[in-house]
């Protein structure tokens, strides 16, 4: 089918050279300026030596930093079993919905994906804020009772929705929700309806089905959908910079603060190769189980 | 009013028929629950955008239709001048973005050569590595690889949050064009080749036109991933150019003003007709563009 | 052999959107038959089928078994269970799983489910194969653990979705007789849905026609090939010779046809069809008779001279080795597909390319078709 590369040299040549040129110096050499950076140390103001040293990794393994990345992790894990709970009975009406409500479903859940982060971001913030949508509904539900039972439910107390950790997953679910839900759909929609149908026929029911037929065959489907949502949603950082409390940073906000304000640069490129080391670790894990997956499909 | 338009909606589909064991969508269970998935996703922004009308600088009950602060934003110099780098940025970016993942797409599609694999891989990463990590790349490499002056004249003024742009945008259309190329039949191309055709010619004549719809596909997707870029922007800019997310991140931070409402109405009415244009070149399956890249 | 009705589609109507797929049909299959739903593709056979699995809801009507309306009892609680087309054997279950798991739903013990599995897996010839996965069987065996699957269930009744067709020309020759002799060893009611007219004359005991959602024809198999009841049965089952004419004579005992074609044919019954009107002689080919061309035509025995005898050309041959295929062109230019048997060694060098021919056929032999 392909075409040796020898066949046409000249052709060849100028195509992969702009691609390649770009990755390498665009991309893997600020990535690896920073990994070098990581095993550097500070020296001056400006200055940064490669000492080939460990301790920027040591450094993170002081209070209060695991404690931040354990938290990242578990919120993140929060997400994405929520984006998980909330998104697959979608997936699946969508899956099964008629072809035209189906393309007009999988539109619904991708508009609010394809709008800008920051601008969702803000709206969760005028919706959850103290003099928000959701205070002022509530406020007029209290009002209301306290009309009718004459006062005893003593003042009214606005709700704390923001700044807080809660206001954390809770932007984190609205903004990832279709980065589950996509794959998801995709996974199911490839599957064989009549597997469905013949576990129905065998005398299984919808929840029988979906265990013992659904869950194992989009499995993969169901790990990628958990990676692709795990991974933006453990580095993410506009989402607890807005919404969250002074006890809400995740690592990214952390990585911010090195690289930005205490200007320890070495100690921040650490951090953010960690990170990057977590993320390799989830898709090798994804792959290995999408190999198994395959090995006994095939 | 998602709540009511769509179990009518689906009434219609088959006025009496009991729903079948499949037919999901059709379960009262499932339609309230996407009903209030639908209300989870849009209350926030179809607020936002009502609110962008309201007649009143903090009270958030309505008070009348104006479009005072549409004429504000419109007037805010600094905004404007956001707007215009963003736009800048994002049409430069998609059109180098273009190009290169093109390029890419097409030789990973056609040729064998040694080290296939490692640049297969390669081009996934920039998909996969938290956009903090790239963010923290950028800075590093602009503030000690390649300072970029500051004195340049437009648009290359904006070259390094371009550059940083073109990084993580052009992956995405390589996937989008490869999986475009999947379907394209080789025997066209040979047939070219036997009437006549040099390699670049057939390249030109008979493999470009069949991509053309992923490239304009994988370039509204460039277009929207660089509009939307707020991260990597941040740490990649100088203190001195500001795009639009940067500028609203900082009014934000300041407090909720319905000045920026009103600005990002327009960016969402701009997001989701490029949505639909997105659509109209591409069927549905430019939906999920992006995400397949993810997919993979 | 067959016993009381089993399965009644009372006036079942199904309509996707605009379009109808099953339209007002009415049967009733008996208790150990082995049925076949036949027609092309699109006829409605399959959505016919699906609706008395469950898996798809009518529009209108009830859908009857052992006389109780199922119409919208879920799927998993019919007592009918189904082979699907792709076997919908699943991937990550072995041979063995696949073939308990319905007992395993209907909550019976490990133990017997086992042993239950094991002895369906010996009725369809794949004891030992219990402990493979599907990815390591064959297109037929799949085949073999998807009916395992359906009969360990003991259902009321098997229903079979062109069970045949993903199979190769050999393999399908085979597993015809084996579907028959398995019906005929488990005594349960067979509903199969086929496009393949061979398939159903040769394994079903009587067969229902249909034709964009509508009904043609329920019969046995030799009936629907000898007495059609329309001109797209008589098309669709076999192949044939029709002719456009109209009934000038329906006496009690003969009827004449005036055809344009084959100028008067002669029946030796009479028609009861609409006097004067617009009928179809139809012939099937093996029922014409070749003759050396001589001056006087020959006569047919069972008519007055000069009927259901025309002069013709010799323009096709195919030799297929038991039979040899001719298409002779007669006065108007239309072609006759004419079947005859070699019955010796030196038959098939009795007529020519080119040789001028009588063809003639039994006052018995056409079928009348009134649409």
């Amino acid at each position: 089918m392909e075409q040796s590369w020898r066949q046409a040299k000249s052709i060849f040549l100028t195509m992969i050279s702009a691609p390649l040129f770009w990755l390498v110096f665009f991309f893997f050499l600020p990535l690896g300026i920073v990994w070098l950076y990581s095993f550097g140390e500070n020296r001056g103001l400006i200055d940064i030596a490669f000492t080939g040293t460990w301790a920027n990794y040591a450094h993170a393994l002081d209070d209060p930093y695991p404690g931040i990345f354990w938290k990242s992790a578990w919120i993140a894990a929060l997400t994405t079993f929520l984006c998980l709970v909330v998104g697959f009975p979608v997936a699946l009406a969508i899956t099964f919905a008629p072809e035209k409500a189906k393309s007009w479903l999988l539109l619904a859940v991708m508009l609010p994906f394809w709008t800008n982060l920051l601008i969702r971001t803000y709206a969760l913030i005028a919706v959850l804020r103290t003099e928000g949508y959701v205070n002022m509904t509530y406020h007029w539900l209290f009002d209301m009772t306290n009309k009718v039972l004459g006062g005893s439910l003593g003042d009214f107390t606005p709700l704390a929705l923001l700044h807080n950790n809660f206001a954390v997953v809770f932007g984190l679910v609205f903004v990832n929700l279709p980065f589950m839900i996509l794959p998801l759909y995709s996974t199911l929609d490839r599957m064989d309806r009549s597997l469905l149908e013949a576990s129905l026929d065998l005398g299984a029911g919808h929840i029988g089905t979906l265990f013992n037929v659904v869950v194992p065959l989009a499995g993969a489907g169901i790990m990628s959908g958990i990676l692709i949502t795990f991974i933006p949603a453990l580095g993410s950082y506009l989402t607890p910079d807005l919404l969250g409390g002074p006890d809400s940073q995740m690592i990214a906000n952390v990585i911010e603060s090195q690289f930005k304000r205490a200007n320890n640069w070495p100690f921040g490129a650490a951090l953010s190769f960690i990170l990057v080391y977590l993320t390799f670790i989830g898709i090798a894990l994804q792959g290995i189980i999408e190999r198994k997956d395959k090995g006994r499909a095939a | 009013m998602t709540a009511t338009t769509a179990p009518v909606k689906l009434k219609k589909i088959a006025p009496k028929t009991p729903p079948g064991p499949l037919e999901y969508l059709r379960r009262w269970p499932l339609q309230l629950w996407l009903v209030l998935v639908g209300l989870f996703l849009y209350i926030p922004l179809i607020t936002l955008m009502i609110f962008s009308f309201n007649d009143s600088k903090r009270n958030i009950v309505w008070q009348g239709f104006t479009l005072k602060y549409y004429d504000k934003a419109l007037h805010n110099d600094s905004l404007i001048t956001a707007f215009g780098n963003s736009m800048t940025i994002a049409l430069c970016s998609t059109i180098i973005s273009v190009i290169i993942g093109a390029m890419a797409a097409i030789v990973l599609w056609r040729f064998r050569f040694v080290g296939k694999t490692a640049f297969n891989a390669g081009l996934a990463i920039p998909i996969v590595v938290p956009e903090i990590c790239m963010g923290v790349g950028m800075l590093v490499f602009f503030a000690k690889v390649l300072p970029w002056p500051h004195d340049l004249p437009w648009p290359l003024d904006l070259g390094n949050i371009i550059i940083a742009h073109v990084s993580f945008s052009f992956p995405f259309v390589a996937v989008v064009v490869r999986a475009r190329l999947g379907s394209f039949n080789r025997e066209l191309e040979e047939a070219a080749k036997d009437l006549g055709a040099s390699e670049f010619r057939a390249l030109m004549d008979v493999v470009i036109p069949h991509i053309q719809p992923s490239l304009i596909a994988g370039g509204l997707l460039a277009f929207t991933l660089s509009l939307d870029d707020f991260v990597i922007t941040f740490f990649t800019a100088g203190p001195d150019t500001v795009t639009f997310p940067v500028k609203v991140y900082s009014m934000v931070r300041f407090s909720v003003t319905p000045e920026v409402n009103a600005a990002s109405t327009i960016l969402i009415v701009v997001t989701v007709l490029l949505t639909f244009l997105a659509l109209k070149f591409q069927g549905s399956s430019a939906l999920t563009a992006g995400h397949g890249a993810d997919d993979k | 052999m067959s016993g009381n009705p089993i399965i009644s589609f009372e006036n079942i109507t199904k309509r996707f959107g605009k379009t109808t797929a099953v339209d007002n049909v009415s049967l009733t299959i008996n208790e150990g038959e082995f049925f076949s739903l036949l027609g092309p593709s699109g006829c409605g056979k399959t959505t016919l089928l699906r609706m008395l699995a469950g898996f798809e809801m009518p529009t209108e009507g009830r859908i009857l078994i052992d006389g109780k309306d199922v119409s919208t009892v879920p799927p998993n609680q019919r007592p009918v269970n189904m082979v699907f087309q792709s076997y919908a054997v699943f991937p990550h279950m072995t041979v063995l799983d696949n073939v308990a798991y319905g007992l395993k739903m209907d909550g019976v013990g490990a133990a017997e489910r086992r042993e239950r599995a094991e002895e369906a897996l010996k009725l369809v010839q794949l004891a030992g194969y219990g402990v493979r996965k599907p990815d390591q069987l064959s297109g037929g065996q799949r085949q073999r653990v998807a009916l395992a699957r359906a009969l360990v269930k003991k259902p009321r009744v098997l229903l079979l979705d062109e069970p045949l067709s993903a199979l190769d020309a050999k393999l399908r020759d085979q597993m015809r007789s084996e579907l028959t002799s398995l019906q005929q060893k488990v005594g349960i009611t067979f509903i199969m849905v086929t496009h393949d007219q061979d398939e159903a004359l040769a394994m079903a005991t009587r067969c229902a026609v249909m034709n964009r959602g509508l009904l043609q024809q329920v019969a046995t198999p030799s009936d629907l090939y000898e007495f059609p009841n329309s001109r797209f049965v008589a098309d669709f089952i076999g192949s044939v010779n029709m002719f456009e004419g109209t009934l000038d004579v329906d006496a009690k005992d003969h009827a004449i046809i005036n055809t344009q074609e084959m100028g008067p044919v002669y029946l030796d019954h009479g028609v009861t069809g609409p006097e004067k009107g617009t009928v179809w002689a139809a012939v099937r080919p093996e029922k014409i008779e070749l003759h050396k061309r001589t001056d006087t035509p020959p006569k047919v025995d069972d008519a007055p001279e000069g009927y259901n005898v025309a002069a013709g050309v010799v323009k096709h041959m195919v030799y297929l080795g038991s039979e040899t295929n001719y298409e002779i062109e007669i006065a108007g230019g239309r072609l006759i597909k004419v079947v005859r048997p070699n019955l010796t060694r030196w038959d098939q060098e009795d007529f020519e390319l080119g040789e001028q021919v009588w063809i003639s056929f039994h006052a018995c032999s056409p079928a009348v078709l009134l649409s």
